[in-house]
């Protein structure tokens, strides 16, 4: 079948089953956007930047287990969408970027809107391509969509130039990828598997460290039931939260430097840790000689370059986190036949004793007021509206970490965040192309003033395209977590850290023809929540918070994690802190 | 690697890569390196016996954790097909060097005397000055540099290393370089020194 470049790219984009794109047109891809006039099947929606075209894809992909798909023109585009590509590799979310380039004539002439696309994505992408030739298309979009797709996920990007998507071609169309040099390893050692379960087994201070590779792999079913059988706790990292019930007897909630204590301390004292779908990011470990020190260690992954490339590890386990859990449990099964012997189940008796006690001693806590709302209380009763079931997205700042401790998470893809790269900005865009997934639920964006209005331009999206996003703004008047550091590292020498109040939020909502909303007094905040809930278009809920409010615990950057910091700093811990030369 | 994990000494290692011969694989290689702060020595790149497929040298000093990460990350990459660490293993490695030499005529027997013995060739010749290729391992192209030196060397230009295994080739390695064109007869020029 001959076509132009440019309805071939829609039309592959259809067979590979995608019904929804993010975009923004520009000189370089018009000739797509003039097939899209009338081609059938397939929903564009209309960014108001690119960046958020990207992060939409990712919020698509990550609550529905598909491929994300955006589409932007050339130069300014791509460079804009660079964020984004690079965000989705940091948190191996499978997206497929395409740009516009100037015609390959004028490639390298320093021609009008034209970047070095794929020279700049090469290192913020799982892989990307240049296409040169229109018949290239069809078999470059099946290998892209599936390296986006296994292995580690992550995001690939496809270049095309102007006078490929013009002139005609004929359509191939591979029934199967094959790809000599991309094999990712499925399957787990059994010989590794048998070993981790001996070691799991007999134990006596087991933990398990879940990361978002259980979600991409959606490997939750077989991780509830491993968990469940061995009764050993578990906790959870940024990225894998909801990957099990958050509820649950077992789980310690997440992990690391805004982590529960319940959780670091289980893990510093654990003599078997088994890290599933995680990479051991310094944010989880803090100071890496001091993180678990006790624990043999193992390690299951996908990919093979996350394998002691922090922590050294004693039994590693290639493969993909489901398959590997299935066949891990199998082993568990047999392994458990012959009871432990009686000093291991004495220590496991012990080891549930010991976190019963740092859970009931050491929860997430904050000191009521009746006067000015806490942050974490506006997220509580959230969690307690929606059963903590609804789509939740945030930003980047101390919103997110009271998001991450305070939501509590029943199922898997409920939650978008900006783990790796941590990309102000996210949560807005992100939330749309949550909402374009899921028309008709709940998509809340818990976002904080300073990261909210990096992208704030995508309310026009939200209500052109009809994403009823409901956004809660925890509203500090200011970067609340440059200020925490300040305040707790820095000697309260707060310095650039302001936002004085504006804009008026509730305007702001209102001129993008949205609801606003604003609560100041702790008795206001479930009515506004309520009606939030019940209004059908997109909200904005500016709740004014203590501007003092700090995320604890906190461990300081480079510390270990039982150096946690567990309650608004006194002088000695001020002075403990501010020895420790650290930074962000 | 500062995770206290007992790393090992940093050593110099050659490891050999099979690549597709595409557009952007060799940016890909170099920017891994520049990305996670590892050094090249050295690197040089050519054509297999499938043009499709080519062949990357690379030497890269570092202890054993930073290697088996360069190994990881190499393989990592969707256009590399094979990495091997040939360090440990039996192989040859040549590296080539144009030496431009100041010839004057009291030195002109003397610097012809010291490249036969180092079985290099002159491939240029002026009155005041010589040009001379040699091949060999490091070791080797570092002495004739050295014994060149007081006859004062106006230019050199150094390949990087290229190494092969010794012995047959095993049958799944032989199947990953299987020609698409008849064999072309090795340039004797090229081979090498047989010592």
């Amino acid at each position: 079948m001959r076509m132009s470049g440019a309805r071939m790219v829609l039309e592959c984009l259809k067979r590979e089953g995608v019904d929804t794109i993010f975009g923004l047109p520009g000189g370089a891809v018009l000739p797509i956007y003039d097939v899209l006039y009338d081609f059938e099947g397939l929903r564009h929606i209309l960014v108001r930047q690119e960046a958020a075209a990207g992060h939409a894809a990712e919020g698509y992909s990550r609550t529905t287990g598909k491929i994300g798909v955006c589409l932007v023109t050339s130069g300014p585009a791509a460079t804009n969408l660079v964020t984004a590509l690079q965000d989705a590799m940091m948190d191996s979310i499978p997206i497929v970027a395409f740009t516009g380039q100037v015609p390959t004539h004028l490639i390298g002439n320093d021609a009008f809107q034209e970047a070095d696309n794929v020279g700049i994505t090469r290192p913020c992408t799982k892989h990307n391509f240049l296409v040169k030739d229109g018949k290239d298309i069809g078999p470059i979009i099946r290998e892209a969509f599936h390296i986006a797709s296994t292995g580690r996920p992550g995001p690939v990007h496809i270049d095309l130039p102007k006078d490929v998507l013009v002139k005609d071609a004929e359509l191939i169309w591979p029934e199967r990828v094959h790809m000599r040099s991309y094999n990712p390893t499925y399957e787990g050692h059994p010989g590794q598997i048998k070993r981790a379960a001996k070691s799991i087994v007999h134990a006596q201070r087991p933990v398990f460290y879940v990361g978002g590779g259980v979600i991409s792999a959606d490997a939750h079913a077989e991780l509830r039931e491993l968990t469940e059988l061995t009764q050993v706790p578990l906790t959870q990292t940024l990225m894998g939260l909801g990957a099990f019930p958050m509820a649950h007897p077992l789980s310690l909630d997440m992990l690391g430097m805004h982590g529960a204590y319940y959780a670091n301390m289980a893990v510093h004292h654990s003599d078997c840790l088994v890290a599933i779908g995680a990479r051991f990011d310094d944010r989880v470990t803090g100071k890496v000689d001091m993180f678990a020190p006790h624990a043999e260690i193992i390690h299951i992954d996908v990919d093979p370059s996350s394998i002691s490339k922090n922590i050294k590890v004693d039994v590693p386990i290639v493969g993909d986190c489901r398959r590997v859990l299935a066949k891990l449990l199998e082993a568990v099964r047999e392994e458990l036949k012959k009871e432990p012997p009686a000093e291991v189940r004495e220590g496991r008796r012990k080891w549930a004793q010991q976190i019963a006690e740092w859970k009931r001693d050491f929860p997430f806590r904050y000191d009521w007021n009746d006067d000015v709302i806490k942050p974490q209380y506006v997220i509580q009763e959230l969690s307690n509206l929606t059963h903590g079931d609804a789509f939740i997205v945030t930003g980047v700042g101390q919103h997110q970490m009271w998001a991450a401790q305070y939501y509590k998470f029943t199922h898997p893809r409920r939650w978008c965040t900006s783990g790796g790269l941590g990309t102000m900005g996210y949560g807005l865009p992100t939330a749309m192309g949550v909402q374009a997934a899921h028309p008709g639920k709940l998509v809340v964006n818990i976002d904080g003033d300073g990261s909210f209005q990096m992208n704030s331009q995508e309310m026009a999206t939200c209500f052109a395209e009809n994403l009823p996003v409901k956004t809660i703004i925890i509203n500090n008047s200011g970067h609340g977590m440059v200020r925490q550091w300040q305040r707790i590292i820095y000697k309260e020498r707060y310095c650039a850290i302001d936002l004085p109040g504006i804009p008026d939020w509730v305007k702001l909502a209102e001129a993008y023809g949205c609801v606003g909303l604003r609560v100041t007094k702790p008795s206001e905040v479930v009515p506004a929540l309520e009606k939030m809930l019940a209004t059908p278009a997109p909200v904005i809920l500016d709740v004014c918070v203590d501007k003092d409010e700090c995320v604890f615990p906190m461990v300081p950057a480079g510390g270990a994690n039982t150096d946690m910091i567990l309650a608004p700093p006194s002088r000695e811990v001020k002075e403990k802190a501010a020895k420790s030369q650290t930074g962000f | 690697m500062s995770n206290g994990n007992g790393a090992s000494e940093p050593r110099m290692h050659t490891i050999s890569v099979l690549v597709e011969n595409k557009f952007g694989v060799l940016s890909r290689v170099a920017g891994l390196f520049s990305a996670r702060g590892y050094n090249i020595e050295s690197l040089s790149v050519g054509e297999t016996l499938d043009p499709a497929v080519s062949r990357m040298t690379l030497v890269v000093t570092g202890d054993e954790f930073i290697i088996e990460q360069v190994m990881k990350q190499l393989h990592k990459l969707i256009d590399v097909i094979k990495v091997s660490d040939l360090t440990d293993d039996r192989h040859v490695e040549r590296e080539l060097v144009l030496i431009r030499v100041n010839a004057e005529p009291q030195h002109r027997a003397e610097i012809l005397r010291t490249g036969d013995i180092f079985r290099a060739r002159v491939v240029d010749v002026t009155p005041i000055s010589f040009i001379l290729e040699a091949t060999g391992d490091q070791e080797k192209i570092d002495a004739f540099i050295e014994l060149l030196r007081p006859m004062g060397i106006q230019e050199i230009v150094r390949t990087g290393k290229v190494a092969i295994a010794r012995g047959p080739k095993t049958k799944a390695a032989r199947k990953l370089e299987q020609p698409k064109r008849p064999r072309q007869v090795d340039d004797p020029r090229v081979v090498g020194f047989a010592d």
